[in-house]
């Protein structure tokens, strides 16, 4: 158990012009890592992260439910029966998943303020998370070779719309995962480093259980 | 094995006492995320399984309840939400719930689940 720590800072009026210490102070109340208790007592960062988590829930419902109008809508071209490779499918759906667990292992590290661990199970979760995003680039390209592009038919769009949202968001947090392993390798994190670690890990086990809902209407369960 | 670390939030020391006891760091241990990984793994091979036999009308439930078993496994254990704050729970889940029941009214609409259609 430790203390939370009582810093006196002297804060700006409304002119700007900081008071000092025998006109008036501003008590501040931080914990141990630093940052402000709020009247939540909750983080207040945390709070943003699963607020916006939960709004990525309507973006992700808009694209599905998108997809699962238009998927029977591909006459004259190659449809789902004919694109879908799913062993190769399963295969990254396995890798994407295992990038969840080196993600909670990175996460547990953090919390036990274990440096060294932390970052070789970032670079782990980025290395599943590359492999994920390259079978992707693969599934893509054979689909073009195929005949299958973009604007070829309602089912395309809606199908490359979908699962190309969801590729730039594994992306963005594999470039998320590498400047936290580069920012901590410099000791160079703002804040509570747990708590930054836990964010990036919400982010992206929330790009997991996308792929899980993913994986099982549009691939497995046959329009 | 699980160990409960209270460092972040002092109800003691808050200045308006509104710390929660449940915004807490929760340490599991490497073999237990390793064991919850491995059942996920299970589920997704048994969802594979049933995509090549034909198991008639059990098959689109069945995959349903898969999926929501696996959905909820990653959000409660690896999100450690089961462990957080509800408050957060209900942030995540209204959201979750709202694009589930806006999406299915659409779908409804347009008479996706129809099968004359």
């Amino acid at each position: 158990m430790s203390e939370a720590t009582l810093t006196e800072t002297p804060t700006p009026d409304d002119d700007g012009v900081v008071e000092t210490a025998d006109h008036g102070t501003h008590i501040e109340y931080t914990d141990d890592h630093g940052h402000p208790e709020t009247t939540t007592g909750l983080s207040n960062n945390k709070l943003g992260m699963w607020l916006f988590l939960g709004s990525e829930c309507l973006l992700f419902g808009g694209l599905i439910s998108t997809y699962m109008l238009y998927r029977g809508r591909h006459t004259g071209t190659p449809g789902p029966a004919q694109l879908w490779d799913i062993p190769l499918t399963s295969v990254s759906s396995f890798v994407l998943l295992m990038s969840s667990l080196t993600m909670v292992l990175a996460v547990s590290a953090a919390q036990q303020r274990d440096d060294r661990q932390t970052i070789v199970w970032l670079s782990v979760t980025a290395l599943l998370g590359s492999t994920f995003v390259g079978a992707q680039v693969y599934e893509f390209t054979s689909f073009y070779h195929e005949g299958v592009g973009f604007t070829t038919s309602l089912f395309s769009s809606s199908f490359f719309t979908l699962t190309g949202f969801h590729g730039i968001h594994v992306t963005v947090g594999i470039i998320l995962l590498m400047s936290l392993v580069g920012i901590i390798s410099r000791s160079e994190v703002p804040g509570d480093k747990a708590e930054v670690v836990e964010l990036i890990g919400l982010y992206w086990h929330f790009v997991d259980i996308v792929w899980i809902v993913i994986f099982t209407l549009v691939y497995l369960i046959p329009a | 094995m699980t160990t409960v670390d209270h460092t972040r939030h002092d109800a003691h020391h808050a200045p308006t006492g509104h710390a929660s006891p449940d915004d807490i760091h929760v340490h599991k241990s490497t073999s237990f995320y390793v064991k919850v990984a491995a059942a996920l793994a299970l589920v997704t091979a048994v969802e594979v399984g049933l995509y090549y036999l034909d198991i008639g009308k059990l098959f689109l439930p069945a995959l349903l309840i898969l999926m929501v078993v696996k959905f909820v496994t990653v959000v409660s254990l690896f999100m450690h939400l089961r462990f957080d704050n509800r408050l957060f729970s209900w942030l995540f889940y209204s959201g979750l719930f709202l694009a589930v029941i806006v999406y299915l009214i659409a779908l409804l609409t347009f008479r996706v689940f129809d099968p004359t259609t």
